[in-house]
């Protein structure tokens, strides 16, 4: 068997990845030209913490978006002679190498890291936003409205927070579960917020123009369709996403758990925003407790909002990466960093080479999140 | 104080109720009870036999007598063979009342695990004591390094020092601790062979620090990061307060005021902090040890929630519950025991 040398894996590696760094540089290169006309963001690029930030989310991303591309094998294919093989060994049937090594089912570690790039992409941010929907839904009412509303829903949260996570996932997320009604049953609840949040906030903010109104309320109700019949009912009329059952299971077990503590911070933002004047304004001018809610507190507590949520993004990953390694929920083939992680810590004394790359990989992505989230609470509080 | 306690209290009873009433019923769903049945039944029982299997040791009774026997609110009925009358205990490693008796968490019986064939209390005592050794060490290292982190960050805001400090807790914060053990484990086992690479040994009362660094400092990384940047933000308030410009003013040297007068205050919000990190040291705990195989609580978790062993499960599920809501209150007392301005009605 013929194997690249050292210099020749990373100059092959790089080479391989010439669509990330092209789109990267064009990206960094045009947000940096556009600086003073990008507001909050333009400030970020500048500062050290931002620029890194953005360019390890920007990396992952484009690696998600151009995976295809990317990879020389096929994720899940196996090449028996490269079982565990070293990094740089040479397929002796195509002639391309395999860049990080094999695993001990003999599947392209790289490609695999790439491909796992592309299930953390699609599943973090989607069910972290779903998290959002509730936080805010359920939060804002809290806040508002105080008293028995407030009580009510604060138990609630602190009901789920009091649950340890892991314990919720291994009672959530087994397969046996599936075969019962709970998962689709919950689905249904938690999609019903984002569109019902949707519906309120166009209804509250659009009395005045039917038109406009019925528009935007058509626009709605079809994507909430859309979202009914892929998440719930695996039946994507577009064909663009398929979730299996477990998958769902998953969304719901991490929408779950990051569910409540959105909402505190959201129920937070709420009794400190609402003392406010110009909601005292709106409140005088007769204005509905939703249309101050979702249009006077909701837009003047973004800032803190989506620092959370870029926190958050990078915790869902993390409890992504512990589902994997539980082997919960997550087929077990499937090339996700933390089924990889768990599969290669078995052989981790004698095979180091499977186990690092998908490692570092998870914690590049999160430590990307993290600083961009830092830059944007350092610069907003700044303004 | 005493009425805030009391609904304290009050809140944390009705919160422990609902989630055992929510495991409970989590973990007596109908596949659950089918695979233990068929892991406590001959291979190849039919569906009659596993059915009969079930209604004779009682899972058939109905879900909220159950959950009361489980309680122990509810007289525990013994089993009786009905071939020879003679109550018999369902499980041969586990004594029974042969009479109906009271029996339950409330009277200290969490009943009986199926997978390590014992009394759960017996399996749960080891295990809470290996894991309490191991959070032990884990705070031990973890709180003094990340208040230390935090405090140097925050006593002069923007230096370099600072910026250095801060980077180095968000990298922490990013790396959870299936990552942190992997690399660890590679670095220090594999390739330089200093520390063990497993904390098996460990089990058996062992501790050394060749067979337990691993683990500790997997844990301690994750949450080290989160203390000391409160920790940070906690110093740089303080340090902005107006009392700290009069020590300034009166001419006390930096580091008489960063000791004096500013370390105190600082640590206040901290505390709370450090108390609240307990649910979340628990997921770590789990994944450390299972990954260096220690057996402790989380690794009894994991074998109840992979063998459906149900009894052990509603113990370790009572355990993380109690032990999350008692961190919360007392991060609520010593919060308003240590912060003055704050007096609870």
């Amino acid at each position: 068997m013929q194997f690249l040398s050292p210099g020749e894996i990373i100059l092959r590696t790089l080479v391989q990845l010439i669509p990330v760094w092209a789109s990267l540089a064009l990206t960094l290169g045009a947000s940096f030209v556009f600086r003073r006309r990008l507001g909050l963001y333009g400030h970020v690029v500048q500062t050290g913490t931002g620029l890194a930030g953005l360019m390890l989310v920007g990396f992952w991303l484009f690696a998600a978006i151009f995976a295809n591309e990317i990879e020389l094998f096929d994720p899940l294919g196996q090449i028996a002679e490269l079982q565990h093989a070293p990094p740089g060994a040479i397929d002796p049937h195509s002639g391309l190498p395999y860049l990080f090594g094999g695993d001990k089912l003999a599947r392209d570690v790289f490609g695999r890291v790439i491909a796992g790039a592309r299930i953390v992409l699609i599943i973090a941010p989607l069910a972290t936003l779903l998290a959002l929907s509730i936080g805010v839904a359920l939060g804002l009412p809290a806040g508002y409205f105080g008293r028995r509303t407030d009580a009510a829903l604060s138990f609630l949260a602190n009901l789920v927070l009091a649950f340890p996570i892991i314990l919720l996932f291994y009672l959530l997320v087994s397969p046996g579960i599936l075969e019962t009604p709970i998962p689709y049953s919950l689905a249904a609840i938690f999609f019903t917020f984002p569109i019902a949040l949707f519906s309120v906030y166009f209804i509250a903010g659009y009395r005045a123009q039917p038109g406009q109104l019925a528009l935007r309320l058509a626009l709605t109700a079809i994507a909430g369709a859309w979202l009914f019949a892929t998440f719930v009912f695996n039946a994507d009329p577009l064909g663009l996403l398929e979730v299996s059952p477990s998958t769902l299971n998953i969304f719901i077990a991490v929408a779950l758990a990051s569910g409540p503590g959105i909402f505190r911070i959201v129920r937070s933002l709420t009794l400190d925003i609402k003392t406010r004047e110009y909601v005292f304004a709106a409140q005088t001018r007769g204005e509905s407790p939703w249309y101050v809610m979702l249009w006077e507190i909701l837009p003047n507590a973004r800032g803190p909002l989506i620092v959370d949520t870029c926190l958050r993004i990078g915790y869902t990953t993390i409890l992504l990466g512990a589902l994997g390694y539980f082997g919960l929920g997550i087929p077990p083939e499937s090339p996700n960093w933390g089924t990889m992680i768990n599969e290669s810590s078995r052989f981790m004394r004698i095979y180091v080479h499977p186990a690092l790359p998908p490692a570092l990989a998870l914690m590049s992505f999160v430590l990307g999140l993290n600083l961009l989230a830092d830059a944007i609470r350092e610069q907003s509080l700044r303004d | 104080m005493a009425s805030f306690l009391a609904r304290r209290l009050g809140a944390m009873l009705l919160t422990m109720l609902c989630l055992t009433l929510a495991v409970f019923y989590l973990v007596n769903l109908e596949p659950n009870l089918r695979k233990l049945a068929i892991s406590q039944t001959e291979m190849h029982a039919s569906n009659d036999e596993l059915e009969s299997w079930l209604v004779k040791n009682g899972y058939r009774r109905p879900f909220f007598v159950r959950y009361a026997t489980w309680l122990g609110v509810w007289p525990k009925q013994p089993n009786i063979d009905p071939s020879t009358g003679v109550a018999t205990p369902r499980f041969s490693y586990c004594d029974e009342p042969t009479t109906p008796t009271f029996s339950g968490v409330l009277e200290g019986d969490l009943g009986c695990s199926t997978k390590f064939k014992e009394k759960v209390v017996n399996k749960l005592g080891p295990a809470l004591e290996a894991t309490a050794i191991l959070m032990f060490w884990v705070l031990a290292v973890m709180v003094p390094v990340a208040l230390a982190i935090g405090v140097v960050a925050g006593m002069r805001e923007g230096s370099p020092t600072d910026r250095t400090l801060s980077v180095v807790s968000i990298a922490t914060t990013s790396t959870p601790e299936y990552v942190s053990g992997v690399v660890l484990t590679i670095i220090f086992a594999t390739w330089l062979g200093w520390l063990n690479g497993s904390a098996a040994s460990a089990t058996e009362g062992h501790v050394t620090f060749y067979n337990f660094a691993l683990p500790v400092a997997t844990v301690a990384i994750y949450g080290m990061g989160y203390v000391a940047r409160m920790t940070r933000a906690s110093m740089i308030e303080v340090m902005n307060a107006q009392y700290i410009r009069t020590a300034r003013l009166k001419g006390l040297g930096f580091t008489a005021i960063v000791l004096k007068h500013a370390l105190r205050n600082a640590l206040i919000a901290p505390f709370t902090v450090i108390m609240l990190l307990f649910p979340w040291l628990l997921t770590g705990v789990v994944i450390v040890e299972v990954m260096f195989r220690y057996q402790g609580f989380g690794q009894a978790l994991v074998d109840a929630a992979g063998n459906n062993d149900i009894d052990l499960l509603l113990g370790c599920s009572l355990v993380s519950v109690t032990l999350v809501l008692l961190t919360q209150l007392i991060s609520d007392i010593g919060y308003a025991y240590l912060n003055p301005r704050i007096r609870v009605h």
